[in-house]
């Protein structure tokens, strides 16, 4: 549609880690797009290369071994790839944040968190020392957590994993960013917590106008706050579209079987109680793809075809997009 | 934390009594000291004369009570060789030795974290390899031979620094200082390397291996999403969490550069206590070695207790409550 619409564009990216074993193609080829204030669920067992994805964005890819190869990240217009790092440094925290899987490690031990959140004040907006304090006190206060004013002179090891996230999310949103990339948010967190974190975040993406592109494993945590989905498999897009169309109808057999292996409390069969389905396999290794569909080795409707060639990711309608052989109109 | 330093005190105490004990033996029972004190030559009733009048006829523990309350004043009895108080004799050196631990431990401190968290950032390049490699040397190469190589390139081949002594100094006070002369300052250069080699090599990969694990960790992740420069990232996020060890480790250390610089003392012909140290026991004078040991164990236990407060104030997870 609109090309000039999305906030963020990513055409065509391929990031690949050089090691001693060969190339690992952690993200091959991968295009998305995120418009303003949506909220966009990449999705994926581990090690198919979301996270590989975030870091391409804000350009934290350590390198050597990982480089960039391919692709191109527009962002406002701008293309972020030709950026020199001075000017990305810019963008990181300030126009584009991200938080991290584990809260605790996340935040330096030895500085306080105020130290912390004031540093974006500091180093973003320019702000006084006193002034930055303040507005850290502010932000904490917009994370619900109690009594900021006394938090913000705590340590991290001080605060349980529920509150390092949140000052871990104050963190991010204090300079009001375009973008909030969250790598499995509420991950490593306990469900309670993780129930709360995940409104925390919907209820501020709507207060700070932010688009949010969020990084998990568990479909639920989609299905409660996502409007459109990315799953990914093995370094590519095998399926794209509205989290409902998704949910209810899943194309590539991936899809499906993430789906199904949600546990689900009532449902039951004639038999008790109804195993848990799951996906047999495990994800393949990335220095050996096969060169046909990389999921064809786990893929209970496999054909011959598969093998051969990857397919393409094609448009079925409803922009829900699918690249598999099934749906290919072959 | 109060309470945690009064603890600490209480058992510096505890240990400095057990090593006035074992010096207290050395004292008496190391030889007679009524053949040193009165003479080769002495008859049996001058010996006995002097051993009244020193009171070494007294049962032991009058004896070693008599010891703990003089060395509580500072009066560890006069040297048997000088004849002026041992303890004056060691302060008048200790500036010397100060003076020298302290550019020692600076030195191998700003060089070897320095060094450290260059070579971390490109841990495979070349000349950092080159860097790691000379480390090695740094810790093996014996001290001895550090000095004399020194002399031998700064001294005899290139003759831009003096070999030996303290060259010019200047009185402040009771303080005999170096630092406020050229002469002074270029006496330094020398020994401070060679004293602090060892020190500065082993800082470089205390602080090398600790940046290396420090910057894979997810804060460090954290640091640059926020858009912080390589400066701030480096210096203030992951180096703050280095140095806990590496301060530990200084501060450890200096104790020992102060009180057991010996070998480069010899080498420099450095006026410090390390050198009186030596010359003291070529002449078996017990109380100059008593009374540094006394003083020795005093300095490191200070650092020790100095070093902890300041561990607890580095890392916030330990407030000793």
């Amino acid at each position: 549609m609109d090309h000039q619409a999305h906030l963020l564009e990513v055409k065509e990216l391929k990031t690949y880690f050089f090691t001693f074993e060969g190339v690992a193609k952690a993200v091959d080829d991968i295009s998305i797009h995120l418009d303003k204030g949506e909220t966009l669920g990449l999705v994926g067992e581990s090690g198919c290369g979301k996270s590989v994805t975030a870091l391409s964005i804000m350009r934290l890819i350590p390198e050597p071994p990982g480089r960039i190869v391919n692709g191109k990240i527009l962002f406002d217009g701008v293309k972020l790839l030709d950026l020199t790092m001075k000017q990305m440094r810019d963008i990181r925290g300030k126009r584009i944040s991200m938080i991290f899987q584990e809260p605790m490690i996340s935040l330096n031990p030895v500085f306080t968190i105020g130290d912390q959140i004031s540093e974006m004040f500091i180093l973003h907006e320019n702000c006084s020392k006193r002034e930055s304090w303040e507005r850290a006190v502010e932000m904490l206060r917009a994370v619900q957590i109690p009594s900021p004013e006394k938090r913000v002179h705590e340590y991290p090891h001080q605060l349980s994993g529920g509150m390092c996230q949140r000052a871990i999310i104050a963190m991010a949103l204090s300079c009001n960013p375009e973008i909030l990339i969250a790598d499995e948010p509420s991950t490593a967190l306990d469900v309670t917590i993780q129930a709360q974190i995940l409104d925390l975040m919907v209820q501020l993406k709507e207060d700070f106008d932010a688009a949010i592109m969020l990084i998990t494993h568990d479909l639920g945590v989609i299905a409660e706050i996502a409007q459109r989905v990315v799953v990914m498999y093995a370094g590519k897009v095998v399926e794209e579209g509205q989290t409902i169309t998704i949910f209810e109808e899943p194309k590539h057999p991936y899809t499906r079987g993430l789906l199904k292996s949600i546990p689900k409390l009532q449902e039951r069969s004639r038999y008790g109680r109804q195993r848990l389905q799951e996906i047999s396999g495990i994800v393949p290794s990335l220095y050996e793809l096969s060169p046909g569909c990389s999921f064809y080795p786990r893929c209970p409707e496999s054909m011959a075809m598969c093998q051969g060639s990857v397919p393409e990711l094609v448009d079925i309608g409803k922009a829900h997009r699918v690249r598999c052989w099934l749906h290919s109109g072959h | 934390m109060v309470t945690y330093i009064t603890r600490r005190l209480m058992q510096g105490i505890v240990v400095l009594l057990a090593v006035s004990f074992i010096c207290f033996i050395i004292f008496r029972y190391a030889g007679d000291p009524v053949h040193t004190l009165a003479g080769r030559y002495a008859t049996f009733q001058e010996q006995e004369m002097v051993r009244k009048a020193f009171g070494l006829d007294k049962p032991f523990y009058i004896q070693y009570t008599r010891f703990l309350a003089n060395a509580a004043q500072g009066n560890f009895g006069k040297s048997f060789v000088t004849r002026v108080p041992a303890f004056n004799l060691i302060l008048e050196r200790l500036p010397a030795s100060i003076e020298l631990a302290t550019s020692a431990i600076i030195i191998s401190f700003i060089v070897g974290v320095g060094l450290g968290v260059l070579v971390s950032l490109q841990p495979y390049a070349m000349r950092n390899r080159l860097v790691m490699a000379g480390s090695l040397f740094g810790i093996s190469i014996p001290t001895f031979l550090i000095g004399i190589l020194l002399i031998m390139v700064f001294c005899v081949y290139l003759g831009i620094l003096p070999p030996f002594g303290r060259g010019e100094t200047r009185m402040i006070g009771f303080w005999r200082t170096g630092f406020l002369t050229w002469s002074g300052i270029t006496h330094l250069i020398l020994p401070a390397f060679t004293l602090g080699m060892y020190q500065l090599a082993v800082l470089l990969r205390l602080t090398r291996a600790g940046m290396r694990e420090v910057l894979t960790k997810e804060y460090i992740k954290t640091a640059w999403s926020k858009g912080l420069p390589p400066r701030k990232v480096i210096f203030k996020h992951a180096l703050r969490n280095v140095l806990i060890p590496v301060i530990t480790m200084t501060g450890l250390q200096f104790g020992e550069l102060i009180a057991f610089a010996l070998v480069t003392e010899t080498i420099f012909q450095w006026p410090g206590t390390g050198n009186l140290l030596l010359t003291s026991i070529y002449e078996s004078d017990q109380p100059v070695i008593v009374t540094y040991i006394m003083l020795a164990a005093l300095i490191i236990l200070s650092l020790n207790i100095i070093v902890d407060i300041l561990y607890a104030y580095l890392n916030p997870k330990i407030r000793y409550d």
